[in-house]
């Protein structure tokens, strides 16, 4: 399998906080990969440097083999590569509908597109897609009416219509009841095998991270603690000591 | 939704166009001492239609606005006297050349002031755009609120065009009753065509996507989308058809200076939020409706209650703001969210719905 993602000796700090120090991971086509780590350990800032929220102060990120550390959001999303933020964020005020048909890839959009209809097919597959996470019958609502676990499935609804290559998702389940979770495992695995989509996912629930990846990082100080397949890392004495918090 | 009841609303509105349409072709002949009045109504409605594209739709509250509206009239001044004297001359003498246009000078004068208001509007819009929209929240509404009171000193400061003492503009070649039809139809073509211009854009993407940037402008970014260029678009078709308004009241006022006709910020750039506000901001309606609200209990006001009349415009305004932030098509969509099509559908998939559309 090739690497999609390759993060190499990625630092960063924030004036005398070091949340990243030298990280290095691969993310491998058409797997799930999880990152895993106490609260505080540099996980969603070594998310936000993939994505470009802000520059990083050593190392490289390469997507497909191109260098991406020094380009800025909208750019890295439009090569395919997006992320979900752990505080959902959803247009609040705009329906269901024109929250996934807004969220449809810009690609290549000249500029005269700017002003043009939605096309069927893409009302259809906004449509579709809704029905596969279970929000149909709510499309013409206000997004921001929605109950917190809604706006998140409606949040993984928006990305898939947007056909990443990779999805980063900070922390999917957090927040969700116990019995949707079980629906929302499943459906991040049919995205994986049935859109073809390489999943990156930071997760605390750690019984859905064991059965969801198939390799795993564990990250505690900002520092790589650990790599390994979740049976490998639910046997990691170092990992059990980061969560336990013995020194 | 039925499809009876789909037919039914698009019945009303139907109507509802064709009386506005007919209500502006008569009124000046029905109420031939209110034309001035209605004209000015026309123009309260394109102020609140184009503020909007950026207020409403898409969470950026300029206050600079009227800086289009200023420009326009000053452009369009411009043309129309250059084409037939030399500006400096003409605006420095008062009488040092002798002022006379031709009928046919006048009406070409005023047809290429108004497309040239209308594109150099459009290019400012552009060069401030990438200025301004650096700036979010209440520091764009400031950025552009200082960026149309400098407009407006700087104008007066400008010899070339007159400065502080303004320009008169040249006088219409015909009756005052012609006058005042020729003004009026074209502040009725022109406010008109904003709307349905409007109409059309918010109908697909470009509506969508000011609206998601209204919303979470980081998240349409982390999208993919391209704000910037969505921005500067918006706040350019706001500006053309403010510079169109400023090109047409100019030479309806028949006399122009910067602080008082052209950027009149206190007034008119103020007016423009605060109708849009009252008729529910970020809609398409809600500015046609709070604009005609507000202009008739503004000219009521200067009529029945003058020495009081800016108190009153500015209870309306608390009001407004403290205890009535939706504006009207806001609290009439929470109210009857299903008229608005904001409604749980009971059909459970797509293709269920498709098969029983079909079906019916």
């Amino acid at each position: 399998m090739t690497n999609l993602i390759e993060i190499s000796g990625v630092s960063k700090r924030f004036g005398g906080v070091i949340a990243n120090s030298q990280i290095s991971l691969n993310v491998p086509e058409g797997g799930i990969t999880g990152l895993i780590g106490p609260n505080g350990s540099g996980k969603t800032t070594l998310f936000n440097s993939v994505v470009g929220y802000h520059p990083i102060d050593e190392g490289s990120i390469t997507f497909e083999g191109q260098e991406i550390s020094r380009m800025r959001v909208p750019q890295i999303a439009r090569l395919g590569l997006l992320r979900t933020f752990q505080q959902t964020r959803i247009y609040g005020k705009m329906n269901c509908m024109d929250n996934m048909m807004i969220s449809v890839p810009q690609r290549r959009m000249p500029l005269a597109r700017m002003f043009s209809k939605f096309p069927a097919e893409v009302i259809d597959r906004a449509e579709a897609i809704l029905e596969f996470v279970g929000l149909y019958q709510k499309r013409m609502l206000p997004a921001g009416s929605l109950s917190f676990g809604q706006q998140k499935l409606l949040e993984f609804a928006m990305a898939l219509i947007n056909e990443p290559k990779v999805l980063l998702l900070d922390e999917p389940t957090a927040g969700i009841n116990p019995t949707l979770i079980n629906g929302l495992i499943d459906r991040l695995r049919r995205a994986n095998e049935d859109f073809g989509i390489t999943l990156f996912v930071i997760e605390h629930n750690m019984r859905v991270i064991m059965n969801l990846a198939d390799n795993i990082y564990c990250l505690a100080h900002g520092e790589m603690l650990a790599h390994g397949t979740p049976e490998e890392i639910q046997n990691d004495q170092r990992v059990v000591d980061a969560y336990l918090g013995a020194h | 939704m039925t499809v009876a009841r789909k037919r039914r609303i698009s019945h009303a509105a139907l109507l509802g166009h064709a009386a506005i349409l007919v209500f502006g072709l008569v009124a000046p002949f029905v109420f031939p001492n209110y034309t001035f009045q209605i004209a000015m109504l026309w123009i309260m409605i394109l102020f609140a239609l184009t503020w909007d594209i950026m207020g409403g739709q898409m969470g950026y509250n300029s206050l600079g606005n009227i800086l289009f509206f200023g420009a326009g009239m000053y452009i369009s001044a411009v043309v129309q006297i250059g084409l037939v004297y030399d500006v400096a001359a003409y605006t420095s003498a008062f009488g040092g050349v002798k002022v006379d246009f031709t009928t046919a000078q006048y009406f070409t004068g005023i047809a290429l002031g108004i497309v040239a208001a209308a594109i150099f509007c459009t290019l400012i819009a552009v060069i401030f755009g990438s200025m301004v929209f650096g700036l979010r929240g209440p520091y764009f509404a400031i950025g552009t609120l200082g960026v149309a009171l400098a407009a407006g000193e700087l104008v007066g400061g400008w010899d070339y065009v007159g400065g502080g003492g303004g320009i008169s503009m040249p006088v219409y070649p015909g009756e005052p009753e012609s006058r005042s039809l020729f003004f009026y139809s074209l502040c009725f073509v022109s406010a008109i065509t904003t709307f349905g211009f409007l109409k059309w854009l918010y109908s697909g993407r470009f509506q969508t996507t000011i609206n998601a940037i209204r919303d979470d402008e980081e998240k349409a970014e982390a999208m993919g989308i391209r704000t910037t260029r969505y921005k500067v678009v918006a706040w350019s078709i706001a500006a053309f058809f403010l510079g169109i308004s400023g090109a047409i009241f100019g030479n309806m006022a028949g006399f122009i200076e910067p602080l008082e006709v052209a950027f009149p910020t206190v007034t008119f750039g103020i007016f423009m939020v605060v109708m849009s506000l009252l008729g529910g901001k970020g809609t398409l309606w809600g500015p046609v409706l709070g604009a005609t609200l507000f202009h008739v209990i503004k000219e009521v006001t200067w009529t029945y209650l003058l020495g009081w009349q800016w108190v009153a415009l500015g209870a309306i305004i608390i009001v407004n703001v403290v205890f009535f932030q939706q504006g009207i098509l806001g609290w009439a969509q929470d109210k009857w969210p299903e008229f608005f099509g904001i409604v749980v559908d009971d059909k459970l998939s797509a293709k269920g719905a498709a098969a029983r559309e079909a079906a019916e």
